[in-house]
């Protein structure tokens, strides 16, 4: 029983990219291996060039994770935790950016209090501003925004979006697939620990929108019908039938295919 | 860099808590001090021109050393492997070699910190005199390093807190009690004195007491030839343990 197997893939420098599936696909395995938290049996990964192996110093200064697991160290406060791990990454006098970090993530009234104290959202931010102070240029998102409210959903995806802007890669892993579609330009999707699908949003979602559709359309009496289509190419012809039928259309929708039903279409 | 953060890290854990990492064990030795001194003395002499009080004080000092050396390694390991945030030192670029010596040096200073405020608290009953402070010097160092090592491997194989606590309560426990503490091991049948020699503990303690009186059981130098062979032997199955990510990475 493998949790990954086959799994090949390179992410562009610059990249927001997704990495999706359902539970036990894999995805926390990928970043695990990637981070050097797991071992793979086989096979080899790089960060920006550098063996996550052979040159794991190198590789691990290349990344920022943000675990997704809810962890952090009861003996101290936000600013010493954020200075332990800038630290651990060999940096000194690193207090302009973790004020910055903290300042971005809402955090600078909590500086001095102790993790402990912290709500569950609080320590969440914490764990982004740990994956970011030094500054790495591949970030990997694992579930950032489960157990987040609105407020800092936004305002995390706007800093993550500024630091993908800045040049930063992104590797994001979420369950909420609209945040997937909303900011990922290409996506991999997981089963079973194989990829299953890999390719720009868009083109997943164009794909999908030329294989299988709904369109309901609505009658000048109120009648209204729902069209199962194979493809948009079949849709003129669903339509005449309604028309020599004796059907005077008013209006039509058509289902624009979001990356859910995608999803569900590829792992179920 | 991540050795010094690492080990900041690890001194910064047990002095926030430093009534319960140093206050609460110079207690515990002063009771001992207090109960078996004034029990035994009078009714036992191991050196000669030594009282019994003064021969146990250099015993509980290193005994001071050893088990808060090793409870800070192993607590301070079990804690953040059990609660997660060990993850925090394996996402970052710190060698299997960093994180040892980080965890073994914290668990040095801590030992040393809590054996000198018991010699501290003891001196004011008890009259010494320092004949060879440098073997002294040399055994809490490596006593205390030996056991921050052993914590550290305790930490790294145990999963939960109850597999730690019976490495404590029936390896460390029972080698620092059986290691010549309250006696000298001249005083025990032939069983148990050879029994005693197999301990590395008591080697320390032997060691260390050499240099408060200039007498111990063993020739100092074959007692820190023996400890020293005894920490190279942890340190690297530690080592191997580290680098290979037993229990540590998946």
């Amino acid at each position: 029983m493998h949790a990954l197997s086959g799994v090949s893939l390179a992410i562009e420098p610059g990249e927001f990219f997704g990495l999706l599936g359902p539970n036990g696909a894999g995805k926390t395995t990928l970043i695990n291996v990637i981070a050097g938290l797991a071992r793979a049996d086989a096979g080899t990964v790089s960060v920006m060039g550098a063996d996550t192996v052979s040159a794991y110093r190198r590789a691990r200064r290349m990344l920022g994770v943000v675990p997704q697991e809810l962890v952090f160290d009861p003996f101290f406060t936000v600013r010493e935790t954020l200075r332990l791990q800038s630290g651990y990454f060999g940096i000194r006098g690193n207090d302009a950016w973790i004020d910055e970090v903290m300042a971005h993530l809402d955090l600078s009234g909590k500086a001095d209090a102790n993790m402990r104290s912290l709500s569950g959202g609080m320590k969440r931010r914490v764990l982004i501003a740990q994956a970011l102070v030094h500054k790495p240029p591949v970030i990997v998102l694992d579930e950032p925004t489960a157990g987040v409210d609105v407020e800092l959903r936004q305002g995390l995806w706007q800093f993550v979006g500024r630091l993908n802007r800045d040049g930063h890669t992104i590797v994001l892993t979420t369950h909420y697939l609209e945040e997937a579609e909303l900011h990922c330009s290409r996506i991999a999707m997981l089963k079973a620990g194989r990829v299953v699908a890999l390719d720009s949003t868009h083109n997943l979602l164009a794909h999908f929108a030329g294989s299988r559709t709904t369109a309901r359309v609505i009658a000048r009496d109120g009648t209204q019908f729902t069209l199962e289509l194979s493809g948009y190419d079949q849709l003129e012809a669903e339509l005449a039938r309604l028309r020599q039928s004796g059907v005077e259309i008013a209006d039509l929708e058509l289902d624009r295919p979001d990356l859910e039903q995608v999803f569900l279409r590829l792992t179920s | 860099m991540g050795f010094t953060t690492l080990f900041r890290k690890e001194m910064l854990r047990f002095l926030k808590v430093s009534v319960q990492t140093v206050a609460a064990p110079v207690l515990t030795s002063a009771l001992y001090l207090v109960i078996f001194g004034q029990v035994l003395e009078g009714r036992l002499q191991v050196f000669e021109g030594v009282r019994y009080i003064s021969f146990l004080v250099p015993g509980l000092v290193m005994m001071s050393v050893l088990q808060n050396a090793f409870a800070n390694s192993s607590s301070s390991l079990i804690q953040s492997k059990i609660t997660g945030n060990i993850v925090f030192v394996l996402l970052a670029p710190v060698s299997y070699l960093e994180f040892f010596w980080a965890y073994v040096a914290a668990s040095v200073v801590r030992g040393l910190a809590v054996g000198g405020a018991v010699l501290a608290v003891t001196a004011w009953f008890v009259e010494l005199r320092l004949e060879a402070p440098l073997w002294t010097a040399a055994f809490a160092l490596l006593g205390a390093a030996l056991a921050g090592a052993l914590g550290l491997l305790a930490g790294i194989v145990s999963e939960k807190i109850d597999q730690l606590a019976a490495f404590q309560n029936f390896v460390i426990l029972p080698l620092t009690m059986l290691s010549g503490v309250f006696y000298s091991i001249h005083s025990l049948p032939a069983l148990w004195r050879g029994l005693s020699h197999g301990n590395p503990f008591f080697y320390m303690i032997d060691g260390f007491r050499y240099g408060f009186f200039g007498a111990s059981d063993v020739a100092p130098l074959v007692s820190l030839a023996l400890v020293a062979s005894a920490f190279l032997a942890v340190a690297t199955v530690c080592l191997l343990l580290l680098k290979s990510g037993y229990k540590l990475r998946t």
